[in-house]
């Protein structure tokens, strides 16, 4: 049980002998209301104010702002952005942890720093670098435009930028989690014979499933929900260059809140989705 | 190879540095050379222009000192958080596990625009502090809430994964020799979970220096008071000022390095002694 | 190497979406075009678009779709600059469309000259936004600034139309010292006007000191005046107020016209280097004309923009009433003289918040 502790091990250790239940319970009250008091200044109320806004005209008009056919194409751009991106990354991010928590070598913090580099970075600049690269005035922009290729303002631009901005999150949540594990087990597995892939699925993977679907997860989200960086290499034409989240704000600018806030809503999907899949995980781990 | 690294019986090493390193430099390092580039057209005398101009250091001064209080905020809650979701059973903890994301999901300038709307003088949060004098939006503590809320999940996130695999068994034992509870977090816990809770702080920091479309909304943006560095490399830009706006940015970039070296130095040394401990 | 065979499969994917998406066609039957042009102008092109679509059809034969980018026109001029492939820019200001022409080489300099009206086909007013009954009693300039009134207004950093809010107070203190426009060019009076200049930078300082929030963009002050209820005025083009009258309810604003104002003039233009690599010069210049034809000034008046058009100016009278107004050229000596004076760094904006800090 990893998302939360079973029921029958909570049991056992309330009923074990000599343990103060009292102030257990009294510790448990005080975590979960500073919890939820937190959260609720922080997270529910901005999300209560999405939806309350989206669903201010009922939800005819909420459903209303899902049939207009630039909001469809923003939602086919911004799918088809994460689809790549997000497998990318993956790949990358479980690479990189391995080598960096399965070895010790020279150089490891910069590696790591390097890899941390682009959460540092203000999306403004994630964005300009490409423009930097590939605009009509950076280093290939000539002989881009010669050959007929369009980079920036277009798809190529989307997916560079996005995939940079959500470059660190699978390596950075599992190196973590792979140098506090050890390597004992691998180690164990690879002298009883078993090949490089084999270990990886059959050891490595199981302990650091809950890790790399965080760094999915997490990625995913930034990666759908990226605006600066996307907003300076999209070229925003519409139905055409615009993701979601620059598709919200253009409906925002038009004084259309339900449909900017419908739209914003939908993004907070991936959060059943979430809870879909640590449920599948959970629930096949038990049988 | 051998005096680069120690040696390992571990398959995959040249391969996935490789790939890593091929990855890194492809996507992260040479667009950053462009930002480098493109700072090193201006001269010396420009570039101390730029880095002492009182605006640049007054909005210097707010984004790092906004995004360590928001981090370290983070840092706290986020554990709290991290630690009711994993150890405490209480309706609704499964939903509330899966909306840490949120911030993520959805994009800043939504969260910007909502989170004004609750704080403003005349929102639900707002209207209930305005009575004794706090004002949160369109002042430092409005980009200071709207950096704990963007950093949120990196804290959450890098924690629970850990906490998950803290050993049980090592803190039933360590019960059952009878050590309290305050030696067992001390002694067990924090030890197991420090290296993630750092990654998360530094991860929410670094993100709250360069976060732009979600303060925008709720700072106020006067110059001086309440202008984020972001901000500063977009007013640059406007002016059609790419030398300015790239040096603003590798500036921030060289601080935020420095910074996440630093911490990642520590981590490294703590692991090393950690595990020369433990040995 | 376990990894590479799905390695690879990413990279080849990659790759080929990459190339893929480059690359474009079209056939000969229809046409597509770009209009790059700033925000307050969406809804007026909306409908524009489908005018002269119909129109070029019924005239030619031939289909064309109008393809639209709106964002801040700043950062509209500089994708340009940067590549974007508008086929005709419509933007907020001239001194926008001149930097695509010294920055991008992508025009010539003399675009300003090639359609009528310095190619600005519609214009605008700076005017106030106050709340419903007018509380704080605000009529003119100098109420601004009075003790207790606060001022919303975006930042002329990083707003086009900031900068006209900005230029338009000038413009009035300027005036009020004055009196006449013509001893601006009169060195007999340099004195006068050195003072009526400085005169006029204090003014503007004290606006900006009484305003609590300075937005990004246009809409944004306008949402921060309404929806969140800061301030007692907002400066607005009159198109955004009209528009915010209309979608925002005139239970909560009402416009205010002061005594003398800018001609806010949004310029259009054909960028050479794409319509001649596309060969849509012909079309795009039609699509320009086309704002000037009875048919897209009703469009601009019915989109609150002031159409050139006399007969139809009058026509739409109710909407736009006649009030004193100065041109940047005549006041500021064009947009470049006026942006290196006032908005560039170290210039007068950025002595306002400097002096105010220390």
């Amino acid at each position: 049980m990893a998302g939360g502790p079973s029921r029958a091990l909570l049991d056992e250790i309330a009923s074990r002998p000599g343990r103060d239940t009292f102030v257990s319970s009294v510790i448990k009250g005080a975590f979960i209301t500073l919890s939820l008091l937190f959260l609720a200044a922080l997270l529910f109320a901005p999300l209560i104010t999405v939806f309350a806004t989206a669903l201010s005209k009922g939800f005819e008009m909420y459903f209303n702002s899902f049939a207009d056919p630039d909001t469809i194409a923003a939602i086919r751009l911004t799918l088809i952005t994460a689809a790549i991106v997000v497998p990318t990354n993956t790949v990358f991010g479980v690479a990189a942890a391995w080598a960096i928590a399965k070895f010790e070598f020279k150089g490891k913090s910069i590696l790591i720093t390097l890899i941390d580099l682009p959460i540092a970075v203000s999306p403004v600049i994630s964005g300009l670098i490409y423009v930097l690269l590939f605009g009509m005035q950076g280093w290939f922009g000539l002989w881009l435009q010669e050959h007929d290729i369009s980079i920036v303002f277009a798809l190529p631009g989307i997916i560079l930028a996005t995939m940079f901005v959500t470059f660190p999150y699978v390596a950075r949540e599992l190196i973590p989690l792979m140098q506090q594990m050890g390597n004992d087990e691998e180690e164990a597995a690879i002298t009883l014979g078993a090949g490089g892939i084999m270990t990886f699925f059959h050891v490595t993977l199981p302990k650091i499933r809950w890790g790399l679907l965080y760094g999915v997860i997490l990625c995913n989200a930034r990666a759908m929900g990226e605006f600066g960086a996307v907003s300076v290499v999209s070229g925003h034409i519409r139905g055409l260059t615009t993701t979601m989240p620059l598709h919200v704000e253009i409906l925002y600018q038009e004084y259309n809140f339900v449909g900017a806030f419908a739209v914003a809503s939908l993004l907070t999907l991936l959060a059943v989705l979430t809870l879909i899949i640590k449920s599948l995980i959970e629930w096949r781990q038990k049988t | 190879m051998s005096s680069f690294r120690q040696p390992s019986i571990l398959p995959g090493f040249g391969l996935t540095l490789g790939f890593s390193v091929f990855f890194l430099c492809a996507l992260v390092l040479i667009p950053l050379a462009a930002l480098v580039m493109k700072t090193a057209t201006m001269g010396w005398d420009d570039f101390l222009n730029v880095l002492f101009d009182p605006r640049v250091l007054a909005s210097f001064r707010l984004s790092f000192g906004a995004s360590l209080l928001a981090a370290t905020l983070n840092g706290i809650f986020g554990f709290v958080i991290a630690w009711t979701l994993v150890r405490y059973d209480f309706p609704g903890r499964k939903l509330i596990d899966a909306l840490i994301d949120m911030p993520f999901a959805l994009p800043t300038a939504v969260s910007g625009i909502a989170l004004t709307a609750v704080f403003a003088e005349n929102g639900w949060i707002g209207e209930h502090l305005a009575p004794f004098g706090i004002k949160v939006a369109y002042t430092w503590i409005g980009v200071v809430v709207a950096l704990t809320l963007i950093g949120l999940p990196f804290v959450v996130r890098s924690i629970q994964p850990a906490l998950v695999e803290v050993q049980r068994d090592l803190e039933d034992a360590a019960e059952t020799l009878g050590a309290g509870r305050f030696t067992i977090f001390r002694r067990i816990i924090l030890p197991t979970v420090t290296p993630a809770l750092l990654t998360g702080f530094t991860m929410a920091f670094a993100r709250g220096v360069g976060e732009y479309g979600s303060v925008i909304f709720i700072a106020g943006n006067l110059p001086m008071k309440t202008e984020i560095a972001p901000l500063l490399i977009v007013i640059k830009l406007e002016q059609f000022d790419y030398v300015g706006a790239a040096a603003i940015g590798f500036l921030m970039l060289v601080i935020s390095f420095v910074m996440l070296l630093s911490i990642n130095l520590l981590q490294t040394w703590g692991r090393r002694r950690h595990v020369a401990a433990g040995r | 190497m376990n990894l590479s065979p799905s390695l690879r499969t990413a990279f080849v994917t990659l790759l080929s979406i990459l190339t893929l998406a480059g690359c474009g066609s079209s056939d000969d039957k229809s046409v597509t075009l770009l209009n790059v042009s700033y925000d307050p102008t969406r809804e007026l092109y909306r409908d524009f678009n489908e005018d002269f679509a119909r129109q070029w059809q019924q005239q030619t034969g031939q289909r064309v779709t109008i393809k639209q980018s709106h964002s801040g026109s700043g950062s509209q001029a500089r994708a340009v600059i940067d590549g974007l492939d508008a086929d005709v820019v419509t933007l907020a200001l001239a001194y926008d469309i001149n930097s695509i022409q010294e920055k991008g080489k992508r025009l010539g300099a003399n675009w300003q000259t090639r359609f009528p009206n310095n190619s600005a086909p519609y214009t605008s007013t700076i005017v106030f936004l106050v709340r419903k009954g007018n509380p704080k009693q605000i009529r003119d300039w100098p109420d601004l600034v009075r003790e207790g009134v606060s001022v919303v207004t975006p930042n002329p950093k990083t707003s086009g139309g900031a900068r006209w809010n900005y230029l338009a107070a000038w413009g009035y203190e300027l005036h009020r010292q004055l009196g006449d426009w013509s001893k601006l060019d009169d060195p007999a009076n340099a004195a006068q006007v050195e003072e009526a200049q400085a005169s006029a930078e204090r003014f503007v300082g004290e606006i900006y000191r009484h305003t609590p929030v300075l937005d990004s963009g246009a809409r944004g002050a306008t949402n921060t005046f309404v929806q969140r209820e800061i301030g007692d005025v907002l400066i607005a083009w009159e198109n955004e107020a009209l528009l915010a009258l209309k979608e925002l309810g005139p239970d909560k604003v009402e416009i205010v016209i002061p005594s003398i104002t800018i001609l806010a003039e949004p310029p259009v233009a054909v960028v050479d280097t794409v319509v001649d690599r596309r060969g849509t010069r012909q079309i795009a210049e039609a699509y320009l004309q086309h704002l000037y034809s009875d048919a897209g000034q009703e469009l601009a008046a019915k989109h609150y923009f002031r159409p050139r058009k006399p007969e139809i100016l009058a026509k739409y009278g109710e909407l736009f009433p006649t009030l004193p107004t100065f041109t940047i050229d005549e006041v500021f000596g064009g947009w470049s003289a006026a942006h290196a004076k006032h908005f560039a760094d170290g210039g007068v904006f950025d002595r306002i918040y400097q002096a105010g800090a220390q």
